[in-house]
């Protein structure tokens, strides 16, 4: 058996094509059940995200199934296959199980590490659970694949930084000022990426939002938005000892916080910190209010130093999770070789030899006074008896062939009779999602 | 029996500060957890081994400074575990276990003979001032460690050099929270520790404040952190100028306890 992969990402392909072969999560019961009843493919996941739109599949004949699957994503988009043919990628047997495990780990991300992959591919295995054109094998290679991610995420630091500079800031602020819950947060000036961290402190839980603005009413508009308290300008210093996390973006041309004014807010609060971002240029706030005890400023400079030194640590981080991959596609590849018929026919009968042999060499060597031809007619005895009880298993299995059925039986033989010690560890692990 | 548990607790405390320090360098949940586990076992190891020494001598060991340093280094480490659960700063124990550990080395070294405990040792008072005494040390000695990690924090955020120690060391606002914390619990102790003590000074020599260098350092500790938990209440001390205060408080006790021989037991 098998494992296939077609698709297409945002390495192969710009936005304008894979918007165009992006599968509606709303409408996925029909092409999974279009997926499965091609020829040749046995089971069928469909992955479509914004940045790539991917097909898993089985399937006994590769070079078929491949074709099949570049032709079904045309097809079923209406587009010509010579068109979206360029921007395919294919993979299959190992390169396949690499694909998938780097896809799930985030290391084939647009922003390698980030951490929505995982759950996109957990929502699309999921359709494919429910609408069942998923069967065993591609059920156990993605739940692999999630624990493959699992393991990269815990064990090599590949998500653990920000990569954004408004996460940046909102790492930075967790560093200095702890908790965020209790945190309010002063924006002064208004401007995309200030509003952006604000919106990222909120998701983190900061408590609330104040908004000053040089016009008023676009303060109060602001303030709307975030749920929070509008500010007039000039009253900015009666405030500034409230704020916890200063964002400044204001237009000025010159500092609007001078190190007195940062001095005497924070004693106003009794020596609580203040993290003061200055995204503006040219710069709202003095530097030398950073020299000011307890006040912490930091420049849209020095969140992208941040960020840059975060990339450049998930490049290295992104080694070991290959590192990783390796050790686990080995282990899956062995569980996927023993799901073939022929193997599994022989592994059977050589375990009811063995219990037959260890059986009769018991019996005749505890009989005392054995018949002549006694030995031989056991012999013949249990071996037709053997034969017997095989001869139906092998039957169905060998009539199966070709189907997701093979895989079932040939599975369930393994596990019923311990064909095989396998390695099941990634068989408890749930669906999080 | 006791020696055994001793050993053990030492191998232990040796093994967690291994495993703390190199938590520092590496990112490992599975280690983290380890470090955790093998000082909880040397903790009930340590815990252990001073029952024993108790029961079989009949008296709390607080007695000479090898017992006073063994009983010092187990309320930092039962003091650091508190704090680990309470706050998840794993790093913290980078800089707190390797003082207990060293404590409980240099008390390993010190052999002191078993003797028979001279009367005024017997007291209940000297019992009571002397267990919470070190639990106030304790206290003072962990602020000192998250002081000293508060500032190596700070001196990143000041200089922007944010590397992967930065990344690793806890908030500058729960490092602030633990030492108030500590100062908190210590203080009382303290204070209630000096009384007692001055009531067993009645007892054993007549009179509650002799003036002997013990009693007067002490009430210098007792100044320092009265300065310093009411510079914190009433005007915000926070920051660097608690952490540095923390520091110079934990060498003036840590200068008492080693330097002052009480002019009563030694």
């Amino acid at each position: 058996m098998n494992i296939i992969v077609v698709g297409l990402s945002h390495k192969t392909a710009t936005v304008e094509i894979r918007e165009k072969v992006a599968f509606s999560p709303n409408q996925i019961e029909k092409p999974l059940g279009e997926l499965i009843r091609l020829e040749g493919i046995i089971e069928g996941v469909i992955v479509s995200t914004c940045n790539r739109v991917e097909i898993y599949a089985t399937t006994r004949d590769i070079a078929g199934g491949i074709a099949r699957l570049k032709r079904f994503m045309a097809d079923y988009h209406h587009l010509a296959c010579d068109t979206l043919e360029p921007h395919l990628y294919s993979y299959h047997a190992e390169a396949a199980i690499r694909h998938v495990f780097r896809v799930a780990s985030s290391l084939d991300s647009m922003v390698v590490g980030e951490p929505q992959i995982l759950g996109q591919i957990k929502t699309s295995y999921g359709y494919a659970a429910e609408f069942k054109s998923s069967g065993i094998i591609l059920n156990r290679f993605l739940h692999k694949a999630f624990s493959v991610a699992k393991r990269v995420r815990t064990e090599t630091k590949i998500a653990s930084s920000a990569v954004s500079v408004a996460f940046a800031a909102v790492e930075l602020a967790k560093k200095i000022l702890g908790d965020l819950s209790d945190k309010t947060v002063l924006l002064i000036g208004a401007g995309e990426m200030c509003e952006l961290a604000a919106k990222h402190f909120l998701n983190s839980g900061a408590k609330g939002v104040m908004v000053t603005n040089r016009t008023f009413e676009r303060a109060e508009r602001l303030a709307e938005d975030f749920g929070g308290e509008a500010i007039q300008f000039e009253a900015l210093f009666e405030h500034l000892h409230r704020a916890d996390i200063v964002l400044s973006s204001t237009g000025a041309p010159h500092c609007i916080i001078g190190p007195k004014d940062a001095e005497d807010a924070i004693k106003k609060r009794r020596s609580k910190p203040i993290f003061f971002i200055d995204i503006a240029v040219p710069r709202d706030i003095d530097p030398k209010v950073d020299k000011i005890e307890n006040a912490y400023l930091f420049t849209v400079d020095h969140l992208q130093e941040i960020v840059q030194a975060n990339l450049a640590q998930r490049g290295l981080e992104a080694e070991k999770a290959e590192e990783i991959i390796d050790q686990e596609i080995g282990q899956f590849h062995k569980w996927l070789s023993t799901l073939e018929v022929t193997p599994t026919i022989v592994a059977l009968r050589t375990r009811f030899d063995e219990i037959r042999r260890a059986e009769l060499d018991k019996t005749i060597a505890g009989w005392k006074e054995l018949p002549p031809d006694a030995e031989k007619r056991l012999e013949a005895l249990t071996l037709a008896m053997m034969n017997k009880l095989l001869h139906a298993p092998t039957y169905v299995l060998k009539q199966a062939g070709q189907g997701g059925r093979v895989d079932l039986y040939v599975d369930a033989l393994r596990q019923l009779f311990e064909l095989e010690a396998l390695q099941r560890d990634d068989e408890e692990l749930e669906l999080e999602e | 029996m006791t020696h055994f548990f001793f050993i053990f607790t030492v191998a232990l405390y040796g093994c967690a500060t291994a495993a703390y320090l190199v938590c520092l360098l590496r990112t490992s949940p599975l280690l983290t957890q380890w470090a955790g586990r093998l000082l909880a076992t040397g903790f009930a190891a340590h815990l252990l081994s001073t029952i024993h020494l108790a029961v079989k001598m009949k008296y709390v060991p607080l007695t000479n400074m090898q017992e006073s340093l063994s009983f010092f280094s187990l309320a930092i480490v039962g003091g650091f575990i508190f704090f680990e659960r309470k706050y998840k700063v794993t790093s913290l124990g980078s800089f707190i276990i390797p003082v207990a550990l060293m404590m409980l080395v240099a008390s390993s070294t010190l052999h002191m003979e078993a003797r028979l405990l001279p009367p005024i040792l017997q007291s209940k008072w000297f019992l009571f001032h002397a267990l919470l005494a070190f639990a106030s040390y304790a206290c003072f000695t962990i602020a000192a460690g998250v002081a000293v990690v508060y500032l190596i924090q700070r001196y990143f955020l000041k200089t922007k050099h944010l590397g992967a120690l930065f990344q690793k060391l806890p908030s500058l606002e729960t490092m602030d929270d633990i030492s108030y914390r500590c100062l908190t619990f210590g203080f009382p102790l303290l204070t209630v520790a000096i009384i007692s003590g001055s009531v067993w000074s009645e007892q054993a020599m007549g009179s509650y404040w002799i003036w002997d260098r013990k009693q007067t350092w002490s009430l210098i500790i007792w100044l320092i952190y009265a300065v310093l938990l009411h510079g914190r209440i009433t005007i915000g001390w926070r920051g660097k100028r608690a952490a540095i205060l923390s520091i110079i408080g934990f060498i003036v006790v840590l200068f008492t306890f080693i330097g002052m021989k009480h002019s009563i037991i030694w």
